[in-house]
């Protein structure tokens, strides 16, 4: 039985010829499953600008975390012959904590995302792209330049692709670490060879991007939707949700921590939290509770077992007053504690910030130090105001980028949820029990563990 | 005295650093890949980097001579990507994740096994320069978690009692 025939109902676009036992597809599979079709229908029978309206019409949703609908991003880069040079970036430094779902699709499907890219870059334009691959995924980037190897022998890629006019070169660019180099602009910075710090915006990179040229940068996911939507229209895109949502398409969540079972699975967008857990990922472990989630990585909010019901969809998410992100759930139970799980992320944060600016440089290292403390059983009076405060003062606006805004969102919300747990880790002047021994000293900041952890100074 | 006195010549001398053929044809190739050569500035560290198993200071000016920009640039963009070693390291190199997921599942645990069986803190290098342990932001491995990295490969899930037999296979 061909792959594809075991979801003829194309109901799983992405993952439909995922076979994790035989391993991905090589190109004469992928072809005989109906790959390239979507290439070969865009060259040859559609405007560019025909499938930037279809990608508009099935409202597809950046899928690395934002949420950002792609045809809108795409409709700001300028067309037209006098455009010059335009380029196109695969985000895949897939470092977000508690994700794993690009890497499945590199791994599993990687024609999938190299037709995607020839698609998406004959929509706007672009004659060069990069997939921007972090240095940890070997098997991706393996696999990926096999893939693009074969794509160019078969003229898919490279020049006068399909025999026209049009050509569009491919190349894996691999990182050497760093999980600022999802962002956007510090991923463009990084991809042209210098710190990856990233860039004051406006202008945005669809105006001035990679060396100054207008360029698209396009999670692995949302790209490898596009060929599934020239192939079978927009409004087939939008019934994948199947009314879930008033997004469309599916989307690859998954569930992480102490669960039964942990994994990935493409299910339609807005399928509730609750099947994610306990009919995916089995309920939690050992029968214990469910304390809170992240809905999708270390820099959204907080949420709680009441919320499990939710749609999971950018929209619904943003009211509850966290973030989809990028959709794979990481679940706490009862028995651990979230002010040890706030301090990982803020340690996390910290350790990753660029230094560019100063409210994150200098604050993630404060919050960290505060939360050591507390955990240690050594807050100090004050120091929940104070760890209030910096949730305004690292909040939105103050910052060049994201990152410690999106650092803030699970302290805030752990803060709102779960004071009583902060308020626990006072120092109170209470009398010692006969066995115990003095406080231990404050550990180190965790830029003096950075220091001292690193290898490249 | 004039014995005392120190003399720049007598001073040991930087070894000159030379590129392999290798690593220049690995160089060349990666500057094929875009139109503006800096872009190859982590392809060329990571060249020299495989073959040495880290990018030592005499190695700057060379690689920023290949690629055409100026040494502080290049040794701007090599101070600030963590997966770049600026310091020799052991044969293996063994990356941890922190992140909340393997947190959750036992990170500290796997730490503290590998810290006892190899005798040194993150960061450091055994003696008999066979491991280097460094922490590593999530590796996309939370359905495997506690995961870790040894070299090119991955492992997960790792517990405490799987360490030794795990490092015995890294000679």
């Amino acid at each position: 039985m061909s792959r594809a025939a075991k979801d003829a109902q194309y109901q799983k676009p992405l993952t439909r010829l995922i076979d994790l036992a035989a391993g991905p597809l090589d190109l004469a599979g992928y072809e005989a499953e109906g790959g390239y079709t979507a290439l070969k229908t865009a060259v040859k029978t559609l405007q560019p600008q025909d499938i930037q309206s279809k990608v508009k019409d099935a409202n597809l949703r950046g899928r690395g975390g934002a949420g950002f609908p792609t045809g809108i991003k795409w409709s700001l880069i300028p067309m037209g012959p006098n455009a010059g040079a335009k380029y196109l970036v695969c985000n895949a430094d897939e470092m977000e904590p508690g994700t794993f779902k690009d890497r499945l699709l590199m791994e599993q499907s990687p024609h999938q995302l190299v037709e995607a890219m020839a698609v998406a870059a004959y929509a706007i334009g672009a004659n060069l792209g990069y997939i921007f691959l972090r240095g940890e995924y070997v098997l991706c980037a393996e696999r990926l330049n096999k893939a693009i190897a074969e794509a160019k022998a078969k003229h898919y890629l490279g020049k006068n692709i399909l025999g026209g006019e049009w050509g569009f070169d491919l190349y894996v660019h691999t990182g050497a670490g760093r999980y600022i180099c999802g962002e956007e602009t510090a991923l463009i910075n990084s991809l042209e060879g210098r710190r990856a710090n990233p860039r004051a915006k406006p202008p945005f990179p669809q105006i001035a991007g990679l060396w100054g040229r207008p360029t698209i940068v396009n999670n692995v996911e949302t790209l490898c939707n596009i060929p599934h939507i020239v192939n079978n229209g927009a409004d087939w895109f939008k019934a994948l949700s199947q009314g879930k949502s008033k997004d469309g398409g599916t989307k690859l969540y998954g569930c992480s921590g102490l669960s039964n079972k942990r994994g990935v699975w493409e299910l339609p967008i807005g399928t509730s939290a609750r099947e994610i857990l306990e009919v995916h990922a089995g309920g939690m472990k050992g029968g214990r509770k469910l304390k809170a989630w992240l809905p999708g990585g270390a820099s959204t909010d907080f949420l709680l077992p009441e919320h499990l019901d939710l749609a999971m969809d950018f929209d619904t998410i943003s009211k509850a007053g966290s973030r989809m992100g990028t959709g794979l759930i990481t679940v706490v139970n009862e028995d651990q504690s979230i002010v040890a799980a706030v301090r990982n992320l803020e340690e996390f944060m910290a350790r990753e910030s660029c230094g560019w600016c100063t409210p994150c440089r200098d604050g993630l290292p404060w919050t960290v130090k505060i939360m050591r403390a507390i955990e240690a059983g050594q807050g100090q009076a004050g120091d929940i105001d104070t760890l209030s405060k910096l949730t305004k003062w690292l909040g939105p606006g103050r910052t060049f980028c994201a990152h410690a805004p999106g650092a803030m969102e699970p302290l805030q919300s752990a803060l709102k949820y779960f004071r009583s747990e902060f308020e626990a880790g006072m120092l109170s002047c209470k009398l010692r029990a006969p066995s115990e021994s003095a406080p231990k000293p404050a550990a180190p900041t965790p830029r003096e563990t950075a220091k001292a952890q690193s290898v490249n100074q | 005295m004039s014995n005392a006195v120190l003399k720049l010549a007598d001073l040991p001398k930087a070894q000159p650093f030379v590129l392999s053929e290798e690593e220049r044809h690995e160089i060349e190739h990666a500057l094929g890949h875009y139109p503006d050569s800096r872009a190859a500035s982590i392809d060329a560290l990571k060249a020299v980097q495989k073959r040495r198993g880290y990018v030592c200071d005499e190695a700057i000016p060379v690689l920023a001579e290949a690629i055409g920009i100026s040494a502080a640039d290049l040794e701007g963009v090599a101070t600030f990507y963590s997966l770049i070693f600026r310091r020799p390291v052991g044969r293996h190199v063994i990356l941890v994740c922190d992140s909340i997921s393997c947190h959750l599942t036992g990170y500290d645990e796997l730490k503290g096994e590998l810290v006892k069986q190899l005798g040194i803190q993150p960061g450091q290098t055994t003696k008999d320069n066979r491991f280097t342990l460094l922490p590593i932001c999530c590796l996309g491995a939370c359905d495997r978690g506690p995961a870790l990295m040894i070299g090119d490969d991955h492992h997960g899930p790792v517990e405490p009692a799987d360490v030794k037999k795990l490092l015995e296979a890294y000679a």
